[in-house]
């Protein structure tokens, strides 16, 4: 192990942690110049989290450890899977740490605590959002999971770093199982970011409300890292579809020196810039489902990757 | 160096004299539990004096299987001058006995330390009785391991059937608890029945009944096949395969928790033990069509438990809907390895098998660890209804914070150790399409599928657990003046959640404890890997996870970011009521119900339920809501079975007159018969 490999594990997390709230705030200026309202300024959401961290925090009479622990195990989870995914380079110290059905692990860990505390206080909203975002989350799973599987047929690994480098040494191969995995692949980022056409993330409808409903007792301090972790799990989400579908870029092994990594840098901000632009414009086009519509939706996502499974076992066998 | 030879000789003795030690245990258990009938009434002698020196017993016989299995060295055979006239009781233990004993006494410790704590006196069956059947079925328990002939085997494994029965029954002025008492014992024996046929075809007409005898007895393929098809059945019932799980959900919630655990987390893998045992080793798997079997039953009972599990509302048979899943789990591990056995490919069933030996360890940890806290959770309010607990975290924050990391366990989450067994399974899983078999290929990726989403039904159905149980307001008012667990029950269970945590850090030790397993009986074994901190079981490109950087991981990236909040921003807090949107009234009544936490699975999987709904009119002035679900299997198989056989009952019952002249008759008639038979 390289000590140049720890300098840049320690780059790509400070990097994810410091513009995981700016991609949250680049989609939702692309959804208000779409939807034709002035948009807020691009740090709106740092503003935000300044605010929050300033503020007392006022907690329920009943509140457990569990409750007020969570945010921080939040926040934790969400960086290590950051430290973890190869966003920038694939020499990482940490990125054997846990493949990629480990980090699905990860963040199903993340879900759990969330949920497990949305019921702590003992709200009737909190345990509502709590049981939607369970169902939410054991559908999207297996799709997700199928997802990772199409790609293992494809190389023959699980790690996304293996994965990087597979695709880069043979960059003119496009099977059509690719194709279906990408399509599932992004129907999940949105169910699992509580995004439209699931949940909206500017919604205080009570009969709509999914993720903002497990965040109605939270406020201040533990609201933020709520907030901050919350954008890190859609990074985190669009660096694992970078490394899966769209891995060019990406520092691979033996690429040393500042320069592929200034590459690497710049070729995940135009990405995450035309993601962002993307998203925003599936959720301009989309309109909120009912919540008894969200599994058929995340049933047609599971379905789309075990069809890309099959179609490769039937062509590439 | 002195220090450490010493402790090498103190090895290499106890590893000679393994075998014996061991029976030795066996003996002191039973010694242990007539010991309690010195003083039948005395609460203090059995629980605190009894139970407590069979959880060390058990700690030693868990060490010695280690040592065993850490050893690697052959098999030890004893023959007991006890059994039969010319078929003595022939005792064996090699590496699969021992990984099962280690399991046997690391979560036996466990269960015994809690159950010292446990039993109160003037409830149900006496406390000598109680202390004799328990350990009487922890001894059983251990020979079923160490039998080395079919004989012994069906002895241990009639008495563990028949202990155990008398501790389902420890409540048995219940006449629930003697009606799911009897049914356990039914289903115990159709059992036990299948697996006497199944030695009586092994023996291969050689009328011999040692293990040895078996193994080198020429089978032909269709006797063979029913051999695996009845110890599938036998140990099927035993474990609670579909559609031989009805007991399990009735017989747990009857019996008390630390038999539950018991039950639930040891005696369960003896079925385990009983099929590997069976196939691997006595038949030498033949067929990929067990293996195919074995994955279809395993993988439809992990999605049925874990749906099951989903709606139910009695804290302990959700926890048995689960073990049904986690059995299922346990077999779909067995039929892969099987599958990829036979067609030759022995490191990734290797693999397979190893993710089914390592998930039926850390199921005895988690499953004994959660029914322990219901028993807590049950003494502390009385109440076995999800309906009307809630909130027991503020009560009872020892249990609820050892709850939480069984949850965390069970619900396959890293990085606990429930994770690293799911993982090792999907691992197995993706190698399936380089079978050589075009219809397998295709068909075995939807299996995938299936254990993914039952893996993710497991966090649903434990996030209800806990959820209701420990989190949010208290349902009745009873339940606020809850008592947490006294020291004996916390150290009891924070044993088990310590086993939890260290597996889930450190999976290459359960790794290295099942390669001998595998090693005997595949010939290969999984490599943990060439470095202490992760395991890559095939290659380090392939796929790798290390629980410990992971653990420490979460745990530095939590403790900074309390710190850097803490220093550049403030700590203040000011405490005020829930706020909950602006409702001003909010009443413990407003939390989803456990039916509730359930409705999304109802509505989805509504075809595997028989649903019973009784709904308010508008105009009814006191308004009940009740629904009732059962399984179809109840309804489909077993209720026909039972009038069939009823009926023929019924039919046979014309013959018994009671006319003596009739009988001799029958008599006669049967002498004819004879006659004519032998002329």
């Amino acid at each position: 192990m390289r000590g140049i490999s720890f300098v840049r594990q320690f780059v790509e997390v400070f990097l994810a942690i410091a513009i995981a709230p700016l991609f949250t705030g680049w989609i939702a200026q692309c959804r208000a110049w779409l939807q034709n309202r002035s948009a807020p300024p691009l740090i709106q959401p740092y503003r935000m989290l300044r605010k929050l961290f300033l503020k007392d925090v006022a907690l329920a009479t009943n509140a457990s450890i569990l409750f007020r622990a969570t945010p921080y195990v939040l926040f934790g989870t969400m960086v290590l899977a950051a430290a973890i995914i190869p966003s920038l380079v694939t020499d990482l110290p940490l990125a054997r740490v846990a493949d990629s059905i480990a980090l699905v692990g990860l963040f199903a860990t993340a879900r759990v605590f969330l949920s497990l505390a949305a019921m702590d206080i003992g709200t009737a909203f909190g345990t509502l959002g709590a049981r939607r975002e369970m169902m939410i989350g054991f559908l999207a799973e297996p799709a997700l999971l199928m997802v990772l599987f199409s790609a293992f047929m494809l190389f023959g690994s699980t790690s996304l770093p293996s994965l990087v480098d597979g695709y880069r040494a043979h960059q003119s191969v496009i099977d059509p199982s690719v194709i279906f995995a990408a399509v599932a692949f992004v129907m999940v980022l949105l169910a699992e970011n509580a995004r439209i056409p699931i949940d909206n993330p500017s919604t205080h409808l009570e009969l709509t409300m999914i993720h903002e409903a497990m965040l109605l007792e939270y406020s201040a301090r533990h609201l933020a890292l709520i907030e901050w972790a919350s954008s890190l799990k859609l990074f985190n989400y669009a660096c694992i579809g970078f490394a899966l579908f769209l891995p060019w870029g990406i520092a691979t092994n033996g690429a040393d020196g500042a320069g592929p990594l200034f590459v690497a840098i710049a070729a995940l901000i135009g990405k995450l810039v035309v993601a962002g632009a993307a998203l925003a414009l599936i959720e301009t086009f989309s309109a909120k489902l009912r919540i008894f519509r969200a599994p058929e939706y995340l049933a047609m996502s599971f379905l789309l990757a075990v069809l890309g499974l099959l179609v490769h076992l039937l062509l590439g066998a | 160096m002195n220090a450490y030879h010493w402790i090498s000789r103190i090895a290499l003795t106890l590893e000679a004299e393994n075998l014996h030690l061991m029976l030795l245990i066996v003996g002191a258990w039973m010694i242990l539990g007539l010991a309690g009938f010195a003083r039948p009434r005395s609460i203090r002698l059995v629980a605190h004096v009894l139970f407590p020196l069979g959880s060390v017993l058990c700690l030693c016989i868990c060490l010695l299987a280690g040592l065993f299995l850490a050893m690697r060295q052959g098999p030890q055979m004893v023959i007991l001058p006890l059994g039969l006239p010319d078929l003595p009781f022939h005792i064996r233990l090699d590496a699969l006995s021992a990984f099962f004993l280690f399991l046997l006494g690391v979560a036996g410790a466990g269960i015994s330390t809690f159950a010292a704590g446990y039993f109160r006196s003037g409830e149900g069956t006496a406390p000598a009785l109680l202390g004799l059947h328990y350990h009487i079925f922890l001894a059983s328990m251990a020979l079923v391991m160490l039998a080395d002939d079919a004989y012994m085997f069906m002895v241990a494994w009639e008495t563990m059937a028949l202990s155990s029965y008398f501790l389902v029954t420890s409540h048995h002025r219940i006449p629930e608890i003697r009606r799911a008492g009897y049914l356990y014992l039914l289903m115990a024996h159709v059992g036990a029945v299948c697996i006497l046929l199944c030695f009586g075809v092994m023996q291969g007409g050689s009328w011999r009944f040692t293990f040895d005898a078996m193994r080198s007895a020429p089978l032909a393929p269709f006797w063979a096949t029913t051999a695996f098809v009845l110890a599938l059945l036998g140990f099927g019932a035993k474990a609670g395969l579909v559609p031989m799980h009805v007991w399990l959900p009735e017989a747990h919630p009857a019996a008390p928790s630390p038999v539950s655990a018991m039950m639930s987390g040891i005696m369960l893998k003896t079925a385990v033990y009983g099929l590997l045992r069976i196939s691997f080793d006595l038949l030498s798997i033949r067929f990929w069509q067990w293996g195919a079997l074995l994955v279809v039953l395993g993988l439809f009972s992990a999605l049925f438990g874990a749906i099951f599990a989903a709606v139910q509302t009695d804290m302990k048979r959700l926890l048995a809907y689960s073990s049904i899943e986690n059995i299922g789990l346990i077999f779909t591990g067995i039929g892969l390895s099987i599958l990829f056995a036979t067609n030759n490919m022995p490191l990734f069933a290797a693999l397979a098998l190893t993710a089914a030996l390592v998930h039926s360890l850390n199921h005895a940890f988690f499953k004994s660890l959660l029914f322990l806290t219901t028993g807590s959770v049950l003494h502390a309010t009385k109440q076995r209804s999800l309906g009307k607990l809630g909130g027991l975290i503020r009560p009872m924050p020892w249990v609820a914070g050892l709850a939480l990391i069984g949850t965390l366990s069970i619900a396959g989450l890293p990085p606990f150790n429930g994770f690293v067994s799911e993982w090792l399974l999907l691992q197995s899983f993706l190698f399936t399409p380089q079978l050589p078999h075009a219809f397998l290929n295709m068909l075995i990726p939807l299996g995938a599928a299936v254990l993914a989403l039952t893996a993710a039904l497991a966090a649903y159905v434990m996030v209800k657990f806990y959820g209701v149980i420990f989190l949010g307001q208290p349902r009745e008012g009873s339940v606020e003046n809850a008592h947490d667990a006294n020291w004996l029950e916390r150290i009891g269970l924070g044993w088990l959640a310590f086993g939890c945590v260290l597996i889930g850090a450190l999976p290459q030790l359960a790794l290295r404890a099942a390669a001998p397993v595998t090693d005997k009986l595949l010939g290969q074994i999984v490599r943990p890997s060439s470095t202490v901190w992760w395991i890559a079981p095939i290659a380090q490109e392939q796929a790798s996870y290390s629980g410990v950087i992971l653990l420490s991981g979460i745990v530095a990236v939590v403790v900074i970011a309390f710190v850097v909040v803490r220093m550049l921003a403030h700590g203040r807090i000011r405490r005020t009521d829930a706020w909950d949107c602006g409702y001003p009234w909010q009443t413990s009544r407003m939390q989803d119900t456990a039916e509730g936490f359930g409705q999304p699975i109802r509505h989805m999987f509504g075809a595997f339920f028989r649903m019973e709904r009784s709904l308010p009119s508008a105009a009814d002035t006191t308004p009940r809501y009740r629904v009732y679900i059962e399984d179809r299997i109840w309804q489909g198989i077993y209720l026909p079975l039972a009038r069939g056989v009823q009926g023929l009952a019924d039919a046979i019952g014309v013959l018994q007159g009671g006319r003596l002249a009739i009988y001799l008759l029958y008599s006669f008639l049967t002498l004819l018969g004879l006659l004519v038979f032998v002329l």
